[in-house]
């Protein structure tokens, strides 16, 4: 290999950009654990409460019993969680897709806080709007 | 293959070169800057054209609907904690043809989101029963008992709040 192309190739190795390798981990693993949450969890939910109640197939809770599952602490501790999860499950697989699939190199900073930044302020006003249910 | 001419070794580098015949001198247009290496521009849509890289990017999306299911959800949360006119109010929103018609969009996306990603679990996680690896079929098949039980238990939840 010569110098220049060496160089080359040692400069073309991507900067970690603003989100540092050692922040890395941290963020897969909340992708991770979204992606499995989500996975786990999702299609039943959603199937019920947005197409088989709605639809008919299965009789609508009363709101009384509804809000006491849904004030209940586990439920909100629960939901709180879970929906921080789905939120960073989001963020990183969006960035990553706008980043390889649209090319978007030179927006990496960009990307990052915007994908980060959102899912973290969805993540805090779930928290409030749990805190203050009901 | 390595290094200038001059036998500058490891420490050598680029600068070997003008100690024996200054760029300067046989291009007058040579600057120290870098060159531009040549990259093949790739088209925006680069994943259209593949069934396999469509389906990639796909994956990827069902992510946005996540990100939807979560918002949804606390819209849900929000309305039931309005009181009864509002829960009555966003049941009946949802129970429009067209919010339906998005949903079972939505639920699809997400059952796709569920089997590509249990799909990847065995390549993600090695289980070790003692010093024996669990076959990763094994591992699939977990995760698909585990998928099953879990909406069996989200099924049998709402059914028994709603009686």
């Amino acid at each position: 290999m010569n110098p220049v192309a060496k160089e080359a190739g040692g400069t073309q190795v991507a900067d970690a950009g603003p989100v540092t390798r050692s922040r890395e981990p941290l963020l897969w693993s909340l992708f991770s654990a979204g992606g499995m949450a989500s996975a786990m969890l999702l299609p039943a939910l959603a199937g019920m409460l947005w197409i088989a109640v709605p639809a008919g197939w299965v009789a609508a809770p009363e709101h009384g019993a509804i809000l006491a599952v849904a004030t209940h602490p586990l439920t909100r501790a629960a939901v709180a969680v879970l929906l921080t999860l789905f939120f960073f499950h989001w963020a990183h697989r969006f960035r990553y897709t706008l980043y390889d699939g649209l090319q978007l190199y030179h927006l990496n900073l960009l990307i990052a806080v915007a994908t980060y930044g959102i899912a973290s302020a969805l993540s805090a006003l779930a928290l409030w709007i749990l805190w203050t249910l009901g | 293959m390595k290094g200038a001419p001059g036998g500058g070794g490891a420490q050598g580098g680029r600068d070997d070169w003008d100690r024996y015949a200054p760029r300067s001198a046989l291009n007058p247009r040579h600057t120290r800057h870098h060159p531009r290496w040549h990259r093949e521009r790739i088209p925006i849509f680069w994943w259209v054209r593949n069934r396999r890289y469509t389906l990639f990017i796909v994956r990827e999306l069902t992510a946005v609907l996540v990100l939807y299911s979560g918002l949804l959800l606390l819209a849900q949360l929000v309305a039931i904690g309005r009181g009864p006119e509002s829960y009555e109010a966003f049941q009946e929103w949802l129970a429009q043809p067209w919010a339906l018609a998005l949903h079972a969009f939505v639920v699809a996306g997400l059952i796709f989101h569920t089997i590509t990603w249990l799909n990847l679990a065995p390549k993600a996680l090695v289980v070790r029963v003692g010093k024996i690896r669990v076959p990763p079929q094994a591992v699939l098949v977990g995760h698909y008992l585990a998928w099953i039980a879990v909406s069996a238990l989200v099924v049998g939840a709402l059914v028994g709040v709603a009686r």
